[in-house]
C-alpha cells in the first residue's frame, strides 16, 4: 500500500487490509468483466476480425493517413497556440491596464470569446474568409483563429490570474525603488506570473489540440478527418478511429504530465503558483467557461492541489 | 432588420437552442451520474477500482469530443447496430447525450475529486480525535467541505457541457445551433456578421447566468480556513 493518506481513509489495520484485498479482486472482476462483455459483444458484430485492425495499422495506413493527418493537426495546433499566447499577453495586460477604457474593452472582448462555442466561431470564420475568399485555405485559418481567440481569451485570464497571485510585496519593492507602473508590471510582475502561467499553458496546449479535431467539421483535413477516410475506404472505420483516438490521447496524455512535472518542480523552486488553479479545475476539455477566474484567486477558497496530483 | 428577422423565424434560432438547452440538461444529469460514481471510484481505498477510475478519466479527457461523437453515429449505431430510439433523428439526439455524458463525466468525476481534496487532513484528524467512526465522519465533516469546494469546478463543468452541445452536430443532430448557423450563413451570406452575433449572443445568455452562480454560490458557501 502507498504511504500516500488520503483525507477519508486512516492508514489501515490488518482486518481492513484483508477487507480491501476482497474488494479489490471484486473490483478487478467487474472491471474485467464489463471489459470482457464489451470485447465479446465487438466479436459477435466481427469488429476483432483481424484483417481490420492490420489495415488500420499498417504502412499505407499511416503513410497517407495518420501521418499527414497528425502533421495537419499538429501544425494547426502550433500556429494556434503561438497565436493564443500573444492575444492572451495583449488582453491580459489589457485587463491589468491603468486606463479604464482599455480594461474595459479587454474585459469585454475576452468575456465574449470565452462564452461563445469555438465550434461557432470557426464555422462563422470558415464560411466568413471563404465567402470573401480571401485566403486559398479557409478552413485551417477557420479552424486556427476561432482556437486563437477561444483560448487567447482563456490564457489572458492565466496571465491576469498569474499577477494577482504573486506577493503584494513585488510590486511594492518595485514602485519604490523608483519604477512605474508599467515598468513594475513589466519587468517584475511579468516574467514572474510567466514562469508560474508555464505548466497552466501547456495544459492549454491539450485542450488547442482536442479542440483542432473540431475542425473536421469544417472539411479541414486533420487527424479525425483522415481516419474517418481511412475508415469509410476500407470499411474498418472504428479500427481507423480508435488509432486516432489512441494518437491524440498519447500526446495529450505526454503533454498534461509534462505539464504537471513543471507545475511540481516550479512549486518547489517558487512557492505557490498561480497556475495550480488552472491545473486543477478543468484543464481540458473545451472547459473552462464564463466564471470570472479573477476574484476568487484572493479568497483562498480555491481546491488545494491534490496529494497525488492527477 | 426586417428581412433579417425574417430569415430569423425561418430558420427557428429559438428550437435550435431548445435542442442545445435539451442535450445540455439530459447530458448534464447523465453525466453527473457516472461522474460521481467514478469518483467514487477514485477516493475508494480499493486499488482496482481507484485504477480503473483513474484509467477511464485519463482516456476520455484527452480524447477530443469530436471523435467521440463521430464515434457514437459512425461506430456505435453504423457498425455496431446500437439504436437508442426507433426515431431517426431522436435516435441520433440520444446518442449525442451519451457522447456528451461519457466525455464530461470524466470532467464531473475530477471536478468532485478537487472538491475532496480542497478539506485538510487535519479535518479528517480531528473527526477520529473526537471518536467519529468513518461514516460519521465522512457524513459530518468531509462530504459537507468537498461538496462546497467543488461547487466552482462542477460550475466550470457545466458550462463547458452547454458550449460544447455545439458538437452534437459531428452526431449528426441537424437541429441543434451550429449546424442551424451554418445553414443560415449559406443560405443568406449577407446577413453573416448579424448571424453569428445571434448566436453568439444565445450562448452569452445561456453561460453567463451559470457562471455567475456558480461563482456567487462557491464564494457564499467556501469554507472559510
Amino acid at each position: 500500500m502507498k504511504p500516500q493518506q488520503t483525507v477519508l481513509f486512516d492508514a489501515s489495520g490488518p482486518r481492513a487490509r484483508r477487507l480491501t484485498l476482497v474488494g479489490s479482486i471484486v473490483g478487478a472482476l467487474i472491471v474485467l468483466g464489463v471489459l470482457g462483455f464489451l470485447l465479446v459483444k465487438l466479436g459477435q458484430k466481427g469488429q476483432l476480425a483481424p484483417e481490420l485492425w492490420l489495415r488500420a495499422v499498417e504502412g499505407n495506413a499511416w503513410q497517407n493517413y495518420y501521418l499527414p493527418g497528425l502533421g495537419f493537426t499538429l501544425r494547426a495546433a502550433a500556429v494556434a497556440i503561438a497565436g493564443a499566447l500573444v492575444f492572451g499577453l495583449l488582453f491580459g495586460l489589457g485587463r491589468l491596464a491603468q486606463n479604464v477604457v482599455v480594461r474595459l474593452v479587454s474585459g469585454v472582448v475576452v468575456e465574449f470569446f470565452r462564452a461563445v462555442p469555438v465550434l461557432l466561431m470557426m464555422i462563422f470564420f470558415w464560411l466568413l474568409l471563404a465567402i470573401n475568399e480571401v485566403t486559398a485555405d479557409p478552413s485551417f485559418w477557420g479552424v486556427v483563429i476561432a482556437l486563437i481567440l477561444y483560448n487567447g481569451s482563456v490564457v489572458a485570464e492565466l496571465v491576469r490570474s498569474g499577477v494577482f497571485g504573486l506577493p503584494k510585496g513585488q510590486r511594492e519593492a518595485a514602485l519604490s525603488v523608483g519604477l512605474t507602473r508599467g515598468q513594475s508590471l513589466r519587468s517584475v510582475e511579468l516574467p514572474q506570473a510567466l514562469v508560474a502561467m508555464l505548466p497552466a499553458l501547456i495544459s492549454q496546449l491539450v485542450v488547442v489540440l482536442k479542440d483542432s479535431a473540431l475542425g473536421a467539421i469544417i472539411a479541414y483535413t486533420e487527424l479525425l478527418q483522415f481516419a474517418r477516410r481511412l475508415g469509410s475506404g476500407q470499411g474498418n472505420i472504428l479500427q481507423a478511429l480508435t488509432i486516432a483516438a489512441v494518437l491524440f490521447i498519447v500526446l495529450n496524455w505526454a503533454l498534461s504530465r509534462l505539464a504537471e512535472y513543471l507545475s511540481h518542480s516550479l512549486r518547489r523552486t517558487s512557492g505557490r503558483t498561480g497556475a495550480e488553479i488552472e491545473l486543477e479545475t478543468g484543464v481540458g476539455a473545451s472547459t473552462g467557461g464564463g466564471a470570472p477566474a479573477g476574484p476568487e484567486a484572493r479568497t483562498g477558497a480555491r481546491p488545494r492541489p491534490g496529494p497525488g496530483g492527477h | 432588420m426586417e428581412q433579417y428577422l425574417e430569415i430569423v423565424r425561418t430558420f427557428d434560432v429559438l428550437g435550435a437552442f431548445w435542442v442545445n438547452i435539451r442535450l445540455a440538461f439530459l447530458a448534464s444529469i447523465l453525466a453527473l451520474v457516472l461522474g460521481s460514481l467514478l469518483a467514487l471510484f477514485r477516493i475508494s481505498p480499493i486499488p482496482t477500482l481507484r485504477w480503473a477510475g483513474g484509467a477511464y478519466v485519463t482516456v476520455f479527457r484527452n480524447m477530443p469530443l469530436t471523435i467521440i461523437m463521430v464515434f457514437m453515429t459512425l461506430g456505435a449505431w453504423g457498425q455496431l447496430n446500437f439504436v437508442l430510439s426507433r426515431d431517426f433523428d431522436t435516435n441520433f439526439f440520444r446518442l449525442a447525450v451519451v457522447g456528451l455524458a461519457v466525455y464530461h463525466a470524466a470532467f464531473v468525476c475530477e471536478a468532485i475529486r478537487s472538491g475532496v481534496n480542497t478539506v485538510p487532513i487535519g479535518q479528517a484528524e480531528a473527526a477520529r480525535a473526537i471518536g467519529l467512526p468513518f461514516l460519521a465522519s465522512a457524513r459530518l465533516i468531509i462530504l459537507p467541505q468537498a461538496f462546497r469546494g467543488a461547487i466552482a469546478p462542477l460550475g466550470n463543468v457545466t458550462i463547458a457541457l452547454i458550449k460544447n452541445t455545439t458538437v452534437a452536430a459531428a452526431a449528426s443532430v441537424a437541429t441543434e445551433t451550429s449546424s442551424v448557423m451554418r445553414t443560415m450563413i449559406e443560405f443568406s451570406s449577407s446577413y453573416i456578421y448579424a448571424i453569428f452575433f445571434t448566436f453568439a449572443i444565445g450562448y452569452l445568455i445561456l453561460v453567463t447566468p451559470v457562471g455567475l452562480a456558480s461563482t456567487y454560490f462557491s464564494q457564499r458557501l467556501a469554507v472559510r480556513r
